[in-house]
């Protein structure tokens, strides 16, 4: 017994030994998001402000290529509000019966719509760069929600020493050069809710809106997880008390 | 023991029950294997990992084939389609998750179970092929793991399959041609994604196979045991049932708790997050890096940085890479100590903890740039040593093959043994043979 918990805190004692390998020893801000822990939910006026700003800023260059409308049902609004949202854009569909593909307005069983044909088109558009997908951003960078934050809030006038930008580049510690130009600067949008739109507050409402794009089902997650946890205490107790039982009268 | 009236349980006087075994011995192999079945008494919680390897086996076959009910092997829906699993399939987050920190938890257990092996003993003879199959085990999963992985076709799915096909390059004469020939197209491409899904989903039987051998080999000298001496007299040995049946029971809740806790709070913990982008073939991701359970391996292969006569580096990294497991075949030859029990080994004890600290320092070689500076973060500072990540490598490696090759056969001239006790019941019982105790009473218990 000595030996195993000698053996596990010698593992344990390795924890704190970690390679930062992804980028960079930046450290990121800590936000205390209402999703992040155990108990974590989203806070669905947050997600409500953190859309709104997606869709007046960042929808310009940026897809959310993995939510369809009806998703958005998540966020607290009505299926009649969805679908007067999903109307608002266009997407392409067909062919018809003439052999030629029109636009329509879009459906809650839509895609929200790229705002590029192609990837080429995006790059044509952006310096050679390529806006990524914002729906998996959070899970595609280490950091999730406090990276796309910093990389909102934490522009650089000067890069550090010896790095060199080109034109249509800018330094941000969390990513290094990047080729987005500041998107928020605060007072960006006019939160419905009256909240102030301060460039924190947009940025932490966002970075949010993403992290739900992400993973929606995470509220589901937590709390089954909630409940598995305790199942599996309980009944991992009982079989350890049969286990010391049926053991009891054996000399071992 | 064996020869005892079995306590009198009405189930197997079950006409219907009776009419079944007499066709199909089911029910009277499974009495002989779990109730039955002799096995030491003194076994201590390092003997539950096989029992839970087999638990993850079946887990990751059960999530693995709803998740290919709803996975497409294309390279333009793929992404997607694991996407979709994960958004809209009822429970298809927690499908794909368990499956993915399956995988991960798969390997811990069956690493914890292979390094009890070594400690104890359990590959000496009569467990020659025992542990022969378990290294087959061993190598079927890696095959599985490495083919799954490129399934959700990110980023590290695309770039970890280059330059591990790459390695085929290597083999003189044959090795551009065989590349192409296993990955069906030039490069790593739709071809590639397709078979690598229809052998993924077929190798995990293999596994199944190769274990029901495993586990006959197991059953025909029965269990090794913390103090290496074989079981001698009846009250060395217990019914598998209901002792280690329960006792597994216990051990699976243990693990489902530590493995549920990453399941539903940390899923993405034990991955890369570069698996999130979808692959393209025209970006390559700043650092290509496998899953941490084929770190040493990948540190091994290049830590060979320099060519060996006409063994160039590129081959002599293969040849390691690929020896490190073979040599695993040949261990119960190479290590020639009578004791089995690292118990009574101290020596030994020594040289197989430092075997464990190099493995996981391989493991973290394995995932710094080839090119760099070793180096750590200890509590958010970095520490740096003046020496390179390949010399680290390269030293680990050294001392990996020197375990097997060198410290292995040449221990027992060195080494004192403890004195290994008489029997199993021996340090329980302070007696000899004649201080064994049937236990009567809890087989009355068994129902």
């Amino acid at each position: 017994m000595r030996r195993i918990l000698l053996a596990s805190a010698a593992l344990a004692a390795l924890a704190p030994f970690t390679a930062n390998a992804a980028g960079g020893s930046h450290p990121l801000p800590n936000i205390d998001f209402s999703f992040e822990g155990v108990f974590g939910t989203f806070d669905r006026a947050q997600l409500q402000r953190g859309f709104q700003v997606y869709r007046e800023v960042c929808a310009g260059c940026h897809g959310l290529d993995n939510i369809a409308f009806r998703n958005l049902i998540d966020l607290g609004y009505s299926a009649d509000e969805v679908k007067a949202l999903a109307a608002e854009y266009f997407v392409e569909d067909g062919p018809n019966d003439d052999g030629e593909m029109f636009e329509r307005e879009a459906l809650p069983s839509d895609y929200f719509p790229n705002p590029w044909a192609n990837e080429q088109e995006a790059r044509l558009s952006n310096n050679g760069a390529y806006p990524p997908n914002l729906a998996l951003i959070t899970d595609a960078r280490a950091g999730g929600a406090e990276y796309v934050y910093s990389i909102l809030t934490e522009y650089q006038e000067e890069p550090p020493e010896g790095v060199e930008l080109l034109d249509g580049q800018y330094y941000t510690p969390a990513k290094g050069v990047i080729s987005m130009a500041p998107p928020l600067w605060g007072d960006d949008v006019e939160y419905a809710d009256g909240t102030e739109a301060t460039l924190s507050q947009q940025s932490q409402d966002v970075a949010a809106f993403l992290a739900w794009a992400a993973e929606p089902t995470m509220e589901a997650r937590k709390s089954l997880g909630q409940k598995t946890m305790l199942f599996l205490a309980a009944f991992t107790l009982i079989f350890f008390g049969v286990k010391r039982k049926i053991w009891a009268d054996l000399k071992h | 023991m064996s020869s005892e009236p079995k306590p009198y349980s009405p189930f197997y006087d079950n006409p219907l029950v009776k009419w079944v075994d007499h066709r199909l011995p089911v029910v009277s192999m499974l009495r002989h294997t779990a109730e039955d079945y002799p096995t030491p008494k003194n076994l201590n919680y390092f003997w539950n990992f096989g029992s839970l390897a087999g638990f993850m086996l079946v887990t990751m076959i059960v999530s693995g084939l709803f998740l290919a009910m709803n996975y497409v092997p294309h390279i333009d829906y793929a992404f997607d389609s694991v996407e979709r699993i994960r958004r809209d399939v009822n429970f298809g987050w927690l499908i794909q998750y368990i499956h993915m920190n399956g995988a991960h938890f798969f390997f811990i257990v069956v690493y914890i179970h292979m390094m009890r092996g070594l400690y104890y003993g359990s590959y000496k003879a009569p467990r020659e092929l025992l542990w022969m199959l378990g290294v087959v085990i061993l190598l079927l999963m890696m095959g599985t793991a490495f083919m799954g992985y490129v399934l959700p076709w990110g980023q590290m799915s695309l770039w970890g399959a280059t330059v591990i096909t790459a390695l085929f390059t290597a083999i003189p004469i044959v090795g551009p041609d065989l590349q192409i020939l296993l990955l069906g197209d030039f490069v790593v491409g739709n071809t590639t994604l397709n078979r690598f899904f229809a052998l993924h989903f077929v190798l995990p039987f293999a596994i199944l196979g190769v274990v029901v051998l495993h586990v006959v080999a197991l059953h025909t000298h029965g269990s090794n045991n913390p103090t290496g001496v074989p079981i001698k007299n009846k009250g060395d040995a217990i019914p598998f049932h209901p002792y280690y049946t329960v006792k597994d029971l216990y051990g699976i809740g243990v693990f489902l708790l530590c493995f549920c806790a990453i399941v539903f709070f940390a899923p993405n913990f034990m991955g890369h997050p570069d698996n999130y982008i979808p692959a393209n073939p025209l970006v390559t991701p700043a650092l290509i890096v496998p899953e941490w359970y084929f770190l040493p391996f990948y540190a091994m292969l290049r830590a060979i940085d320099f060519d060996i006569l006409f063994i160039s580096a590129k081959l002599g990294g293969v040849l390691v890479m690929f020896g490190s497991i073979a040599i695993l075949f040949l261990l119960p030859w190479l290590d020639r100590e009578k004791v089995r029990s690292a118990n009574y080994r101290p020596l030994y004890r020594i040289f197989f903890w430092l075997f464990a600290l190099n493995a996981v320092v391989l493991s973290y070689v394995g995932a710094l740039p080839a090119d760099g500076p070793f180096y750590f973060y200890l509590a958010g500072i970095r520490l740096d040593f003046g020496v390179s990540a390949t010399i680290v490598g390269q030293l680990g490696t050294l001392y990996y093959f020197a375990f097997f090759l060198v410290i292995m056969p040449l221990l027992p001239r060195f080494e004192k043994t403890k004195q290994t006790p008489e029997s199993i019941s021996e340090p329980v019982l302070g007696g000899g043979p004649a201080g064994a105790m049937a236990p009567a009473k809890p087989m009355d218990k068994a129902e």
